[in-house]
């Protein structure tokens, strides 16, 4: 099962060596790996956890003014995008417990369905702020000065927060293309799987962010 | 079912329990969806942050593993989102109370 340099994973058991002889340089830690991500993960809870709170200020100040703005925007389209990144989070999930099956195919297909996931959200992005571009809104807009204070503010966040988001859908859709490469190539193998695992956690932390956008922008009005 | 060990099956969730995850997901999403159409003025926001800190709980312990991973996973989350709850609570402190 193993040579002298195996390393035992998460139960005890010695791991099949992928790359024999690189231990020294870089051991394969599963564990330590997925701590390393979350930690990451945890500064984006407080890039995204501030503007929330600027948000939720904000929102006490000008609640009434926030449900106009909300009000223009579009409950079916921003739903419609709730399904999807739901619905990716799922396929991506998947794949990675179809790669613990040794199910290549299956898990490479469910990338590709991720992906598309990853494209269809910003395609349906991308028709709402040019539907809003269109209507002279956009941050320094004329229209925009003319609008209350709140509503300026509101529209501020709404750009700056989804286009934050929009940013993370874009790098999460890369990874997950950069993984499937690997997985193919078999450098990402059942046997070591973190990499995968990892771009999985990154793309699930872009669905729980949607999941507080949504509601908070599309559903006060 | 493959009950071999690699460094990552350390537990092989069903593919039925990830869909059906993604089902309550979708619930959720319908009744926030639904209870907004209810006239329920400012306490519509915090229902709204309630059912998607619902949503994001489930998330994280299921499509993110935080429920099969070691325990110290869950408490470096606690450690993250208390130290969050608690720029929350001081920045709502400081405005109420200013």
């Amino acid at each position: 099962m193993s040579g002298s340099a195996a390393i035992p994973d998460d139960a005890g058991h010695p791991v099949p060596d992928a790359h024999p002889g690189h231990h020294d340089i870089m051991p394969y830690d599963p564990v330590g790996a997925r701590m390393g991500m979350w930690l990451f993960l945890l500064t984006e809870l407080l890039l995204f956890g501030a503007m929330f709170i600027a948000f939720c200020m904000y929102y006490i100040q000008h609640g009434w003014r926030f449900s106009l703005g909300s009000q223009e925007l579009s409950t079916a389209m921003g739903g419609a995008n709730t399904l999807v990144l739901l619905t990716s989070s799922l396929t991506m999930a998947l794949a990675i417990a179809a790669m613990q099956r040794r199910n290549t195919r299956l898990s490479q297909q469910l990338m590709n369905a991720t992906i598309v996931c990853a494209v269809g959200f910003l395609v349906v992005k991308a028709f709402e702020w040019g539907g809003k571009f269109a209507h002279g809104l956009y941050p320094t807009s004329d229209h925009m000065a003319e609008l209350s204070q709140g509503e300026q503010i509101f529209y501020s966040l709404y750009f700056v927060m989804t286009g934050f988001h929009a940013l993370h859908v874009i790098i999460g859709g890369v990874l997950i293309l950069w993984v499937k490469r690997r997985v193919t190539k078999g450098l990402v193998t059942t046997d070591r799987l973190v990499m995968m695992e990892n771009v999985g956690l990154y793309w699930h932390l872009v669905d729980l962010v949607w999941i507080f956008l949504f509601p908070l922008f599309y559903l006060i009005g | 079912m493959d009950s071999t060990h690699s460094a990552d099956s350390h537990h092989l969730i069903p593919y039925r329990a990830y869909v059906a995850v993604w089902l309550a997901l979708v619930s959720l999403t319908g009744v926030t969806v639904g209870v907004s159409y209810l006239d329920l003025k400012h306490a519509a926001i915090l229902v709204a942050v309630v059912i998607a800190t619902v949503k994001c709980v489930l998330v994280i312990l299921y499509f993110m593993h935080i429920r099969y991973e070691r325990p110290v996973f869950t408490w470096i989350l606690v450690t993250g989102f208390g130290s969050f709850g608690i720029f929350l609570l001081l920045t709502f402190a400081d405005y109420f109370y200013r």
